[in-house]
């Protein structure tokens, strides 16, 4: 059975018992002087008895697609010959891979053994199997959820208060997925990068010089091991984001100062909302206005003053990016400026201070630990800024702190790591979420020192 | 500082009136001239910006207007039968395994009648897409009373020949734009063009195929669709649950150490890099649980574990801006907590809840970095049918034919932005019409 | 002028700007609706028919005023009478506003202050203001003092600057209290001192006139009276213009007492007559306690 269709079942049975269980209310209630002898609603009863259908149904389902395929894959790992069954599980996985192309008729490759297509027969009446008894079983489940709910009901059940209880455990749910996700990503990510670092030494990853992640195919060739030094990485990806935050932290403060001190309101009603469109632009757009336009500006220019300018110079990469976060640094600033209350901008001017003064002297001191909040923001997002680099930095990992010279970054190399063809557990495809890693503590630090500068900022204020 | 001096000392050393407004009026001309300086600095600033967004706009206009026009050729072809359906069966397997190619070969010879190296052939028949056989195959299939009869028809010109058709409309010389094509081609496309059988018509492919690697048979249509998928599984499992979490943390929980972590973690998730999320994705929703590659599914998830945090902070916002008598009110007739919430806060919310998921849309409807790494990258020419199918995103379309080496993918990747910014737009001003229909002052 | 070119669009250069030597003359007529003597001997700052306007609403209407070297003048009235705005107006501060307009004839030692080459620096510079709330800026004790001085080029060298930081605090009366912890943070001060320090701040510029807007509202009695202590001692040296709420206080502090009300001034006069016997049936309702 496909899953659309037990999903209709299910769907139909849980309408069922709604609409059972609140006749079985009206039922009870009927010889006990009407509705108003109930504790709840009659609806409330037959909520009550959905749930009961629903809720273990879906939870064996979920259990079911996350277990299912480890434990058919395991079956048919043992099932398979001694020869094949003892690789090395880089290899191993590889196999894997071929039996499932192989039982889902992606491959009709006839060199492969015979072997193979025996397991993918094994593997496709292992799936066959294994999704009937879970209809099944689903479908049972939902029956004699449904029945206990609903031999539960009298007159006095309290069913709204159950009904509560339980939606109330989903609402907790909803909120704790984003804890979920944060360890979600720590622990997938940190799994597979334990596994790079069980072949790649931290040290050698963390503090070598040289980065060239194409393993050779055959061990005889050339350079075959690979480096894995992510210096050149950090430093790339350091050199454009400062490069972005040396354009985007003056201009985007300027034009936050220029709006809220000077501007008059008509300007600023139309300024912000162009300024947001900056924002919302896709970054995609931006890797390919880096690409096509500006990176050919800046070797012309260049090459006008005698200078030598790699056709993907970090210059054009970090200009680009520094024009994407300019919105956000200035609304970021904004906001701070806002903050400071007028009393400290009259004070000034009572004392004759003029315009610039005021904000040089006292606006931008009260609003600083505001801005700095927003440019750590910046540069978390420089830092794991993905589509520029990829589109308009250089793939080769130069040690160069030369604007004009090609650099890399650590976004740039997860995605050519990760783009593609990848054979897992090569420490190439591994390295991949070692640099995913450093990624996310190094803008998880990042993003925490911001928001709580920002946070008590406010709180100053406030 | 000299604290121990005494008070006349004191009285003495301090300005006189006349002394400081002199002092003043010295200091005058400097500070005015920084304050006019500065301001210019911040109106520069200003101006940088909407420049940097003309320049912008200006850039992807410029170069991809040209992409919703294609050129096109009229050929008299005739449908020879003995070609097509040499049996004469009109087998619908026969017809549509027939060389076309033939048809149209045939009838640019016609055309050109000088043409005799096969080095010439080839340069003739380059003229012509590779695209105008499935063209001419989809009429005879429709329609097999054609055979045997000539028709007039309009069949796409190949990329080169398009831009250096663009390029000489537009009034260049079109010399640096057909670079590829040859001396023979130029002088056979001035005839055909003295002729009137050389037109710029609409580009209809562009809008309704899937991706080629011929620029003039590439289209939007697949990556839209994929995109649509996306935002359709996107939409409806971070909006439900963005806004029970939502209630939860508003209406339910109290403060205490745990809220706090749930907080900070929904305000670093909203800054953690977009391509963290795709490396969450390949390896749980796709090494872990085996789900599929290139399917707008595990996009979808992986865009909405991305713009949950938007859609929670919406709603959150959303939530406390309903005043604290409503909710007294409810409570005070004797409702639950529960029924509260959902009679009385959750609509009175909802309008600035789907203000944010709107933006939380058109945030993941541009994001194209965690989609490369569960595979959405792949070069996939059929239009996705559902949710399952491998498919590519718009954002991600965009990027692949940025990095094409062919010259007429360059205006197309332009009007494919053009098409992408038209959907933020829309969007984006559909939430804040929604904000300011429904905004409600307290 | 470049710095306050946005005030220029708002204030518009009075049209009936009248001659100097005429003011005297006309004074009478112009406080028409004033009871008692609008004039002071050697005065500094001289309003002939001041009139505000906040967008539509007319919050000061005609209004004329002197006030006299050395000498203490409260401004009383219920809330949204128009002291406060009259108050802005004797150094521009209303300027910041950008609803609001400003009309009529407002002199400092004669000088139009609206003129199109008045400088408001300058002006504020000679004004100074001290607030409702303590807005000491947050920056340490010693640099809140120093601000104007800073600004204005006043200290030619960093002893120049020690002395008029110290010599503001001392005249301040705060010197004793903050000497040992000049470089602390002026926020941290209690909310009297804050607004000693604003004072401080304030005469550390020199000024000739200080404008106290309700400058003892934010402090408890014991940190009042030590400001009104203060309020007279400046006044051997200054002008001072002090809006307040508290009638005791105005008793206390001044010499004479204008009285507004809903955006006109009903009566100036000498601060004991105007408490014990004033000549307007309002001022007598209000000082006895029947509205306010």
């Amino acid at each position: 059975m496909r899953l659309p269709t037990l999903l209709l079942i299910l769907a139909a049975i849980v309408l069922a018992a709604f609409f059972l269980g609140r006749q079985r209310a009206l039922s009870l209630a009927r010889p006990a002087g009407g509705v108003r002898s109930l504790h709840s609603l009659p609806k409330y009863y037959g909520y009550y008895a959905s749930l009961g259908a629903v809720v273990p149904g879906i939870a064996l389902l979920l259990m079911w697609a996350a277990f299912s395929d480890s434990l058919i894959t395991s079956r048919v790992v043992a099932s398979l010959p001694e020869a094949l069954r003892n690789q090395p599980e880089a290899q191993l996985s590889l196999t894997l891979n071929d039996i499932r192309n192989l039982a889902a008729g992606q491959m009709q490759d006839e060199s492969r053994s015979a072997e193979f297509a025996v397991a993918a027969d094994l593997y496709n009446s292992l799936r066959d199997s294994s999704r009937k008894v879970l209809a099944g079983l689903v479908i049972a489940l939902s029956f004699s959820g449904f029945a206990l709910a609903w031999l539960q009901l009298r007159p006095q059940f309290r069913a709204r208060n159950r009904v509560e209880a339980v939606v109330r455990f989903m609402l907790v749910l909803a909120s704790l997925l984003a804890i979920v996700t944060t360890i979600g990503i720590l622990l997938s990510v940190s799994f597979e990068a334990l596994r790079f670092f069980r072949q790649v030494p931290v040290g050698e990853f963390l503090f070598g010089l040289s980065w060239s992640p194409q393993t050779a195919i055959r061990a005889d060739q050339v350079g075959s091991s690979g480096a894995f030094g992510a210096v050149p990485l950090f430093v790339g990806t350091l050199l454009i984001s400062g490069i972005a935050l040396l354009v985007a932290v003056p201009i985007g403060l300027m034009i936050a100062i220029y709006l809220s001190e000077y501007a008059r309101p008509r300007l600023r009603r139309i300024v912000k909302p162009v300024l947001e469109v900056l924002a919302g632009i896709p970054t995609v757009v931006y890797g390919y206005f880096a690409a096509l336009t500006v990176a050919p500006i800046i070797r012309l220019a260049g090459q006008q003053l005698g200078l030598e300018v790699a056709s993907e110079a970090a210059l054009g990469a970090g200009l680009v990016m520094g024009i994407m976060i300019i919105p956000f640094v200035s609304s970021l600033s904004d906001d701070a400026i806002n903050a400071v209350p007028q009393a400290m901008r009259d004070g000034s001017f009572a004392l004759g201070a003029t315009r610039s003064e005021t904000i040089k002297r006292v606006v931008l001191p009260a609003a600083l630990p505001g801005i700095v909040g927003g440019v750590l923001l910046a540069a978390s997002r420089a830092i794991g800024e993905t589509m520029i680099v990829v589109m308009a930095a250089g793939l080769s990992a130069n040690l160069s702190f030369n604007p004009l010279e090609s650099v890399t970054t650590v976004t740039v190399q997860i995605v050519t790591l990760l783009v593609g063809d990848q054979e897992f557990d090569s420490p190439k495809t591994l390295a991949a979420f070692a640099l995913g890693l450093m990624l996310f503590i190094v803008t998880l630090i990042l993003n925490v020192i911001a928001l709580q500068v920002v946070r008590r900022y406010r709180e100053q204020y406030e | 500082m000299r604290a121990n001096d005494g008070d006349d000392d004191r009285a003495r050393r301090q300005l006189s009136p006349e002394e400081t407004r002199r002092r003043v009026d010295a200091s005058l001309r400097r500070r005015y001239r920084s304050e006019q300086l500065f301001r210019l600095y911040g109106l520069g600033s200003v101006c940088l910006g909407v420049v940097f967004l003309l320049v912008l706009f200006g850039t992807i206009i410029g170069s991809g207007y040209s992409a919703f026009r294609q050129g096109f050729v009229r050929l008299d072809v005739h449908f020879d039968a003995d070609l097509i359906d040499p049996d004469g069966g009109r087998d619908l397997d026969v017809l549509s395994a027939a060389d076309y190619s033939l048809l149209v070969k045939a009838a640019l010879r016609e055309l050109v009648p000088e043409v005799a190296s096969r080095a010439e052939k080839r340069e003739l028949n380059g003229l012509v897409s590779s695209g105008a056989v499935f063209e001419l195959r989809d009429t005879v299939m429709a329609d097999a009373q054609i055979l045997g009869q000539t028709r007039s028809l309009w069949l796409p010109l190949s990329g080169d020949v398009d831009l250096w058709i663009k390029a000489r409309s537009a009034g260049k010389s079109g010399e640096d734009m057909g670079g590829k094509l040859s001396a023979n081609q130029r002088a056979w496309l001035e005839r055909l063009q003295a002729d009137d059988r050389i037109e710029l018509r609409f580009n209809r492919t562009f809008f309704t195929s899937g991706d080629s690697r011929e620029p003039e048979l590439a289209g939007i249509w697949g990556a839209t669709k994929g995109s649509f998928f996306m935002l359709l599984v996107t939409l409806l499992l971070s909006f439900p649950l963005g806004v029970a979490a939502a209630i939860y943390l508003e209406e339910f929980a109290r403060r205490s150490w745990w809220v706090d972590i749930v907080e900070v973690n929904i305000n670093n998730l909203a800054a953690v890099p977009s391509i963290v999320f795709g490396l969450l994705g390949l390896a749980v929703f796709i090494n872990f649980f085996g789900l599929p590659r290139s399917a707008p599914l595990v996009g979808g998830l992986v865009l909405t574990l991305m713009t949950l945090p938007v859609v929670i902070i919406a709603s959150r916002a959303a939530i406390k801006a309903v005043p604290p008598s409503v909710r007294e009110a409810a409570l005070g007739i004797g409702a639950s907590q529960m029924q509260m919430v959902f009679h009385h806060v959750l609509p009175l919310a909802l309008p600035g809840m789907l203000t944010g998921a709107i933006i939380g849309m058109a945030r993941a409807l541009g994001e194209s970095a965690p989609l490369l790494m569960i595979g959405m990258v792949a070069f996939i020419v059929d239009v996705p049918g559902g949710p399952m199918s491998p498919s590519t995103a718009l954002p991600v379309q965009i990027y692949l034919w940025a990095d094409s080496p062919e010259r007429a993918f360059v205006a197309r990747t332009s009007a494919a932005i053009m098409v992408l910014l038209a959907f933020l737009l829309v969007m984006n001003a559909s939430a804040v019409w929604l904000r300011s229909r429904f905004e409600r002052r307290w | 002028m470049l710095i306050m070119d946005k005030a220029q669009d708002v204030v518009a250069p009075p049209a009936d700007t009248v001659p100097a030597a005429a003011v005297p003359a006309d004074a009478q007529r112009l406080a028409s609706d004033t009871v008692g003597d609008v004039t002071a001997k050697d005065a500094v700052i001289c309003v002939r028919g001041g009139n505000v306007f906040y967008g539509d609403t007319h919050a000061l209407i005609n209004v004329s005023l002197d006030i006299g070297r050395n000498e203490v003048i409260a401004l009383i009235g219920p809330s949204g009478c128009g002291k406060s705005t009259f108050l802005r107006c004797l150094n521009r501060m209303n300027d910041t506003i950008e609803s609001a307009r400003v009309k009529g004839d407002f002199r400092l030692d004669g000088q139009d202050m609206y003129a199109r080459d008045t400088d408001v620096v300058m002006l504020r510079a000679r004004v100074g203001m001290v607030f409702q709330k303590p807005n000491p800026f947050p920056k340490s004790i010693y640099e809140n003092v120093a601000y104007g001085a800073r600004i204005h080029g006043l200290a030619a060298n960093r002893a120049e600057l020690d002395d008029i930081v110290y010599g503001s605090l001392e005249r301040a009366g705060l010197v004793d209290e903050v000497k040992d912890r000049l470089d602390d943070p002026g926020t941290g001060l209690s909310g009297g001192q804050q607004q000693r320090l604003c004072i401080a701040r304030t005469i550390a510029v020199n000024p000739e006139v200080i404008l106290m807007d309700e400058p003892c509202s934010a402090l408890d009695p014991i940190a009042t009276a030590r400001i009104e202590d203060l309020i007279d001692e400046l006044s051997e040296k200054y002008a001072i213009a002090i809006v307040t709420h508290s009638m005791q206080q105005a008793a206390r502090v001044s010499n004479r007492t204008a009285y507004f009300h809903l955006g006109r001034i009903i009566e100036v006069g000498p601060t004991d007559k105007i408490f014990t016997n004033p000549a307007h049936k309002l001022t007598e309702d209000y000082v006895t306690g029947r509205f306010g």
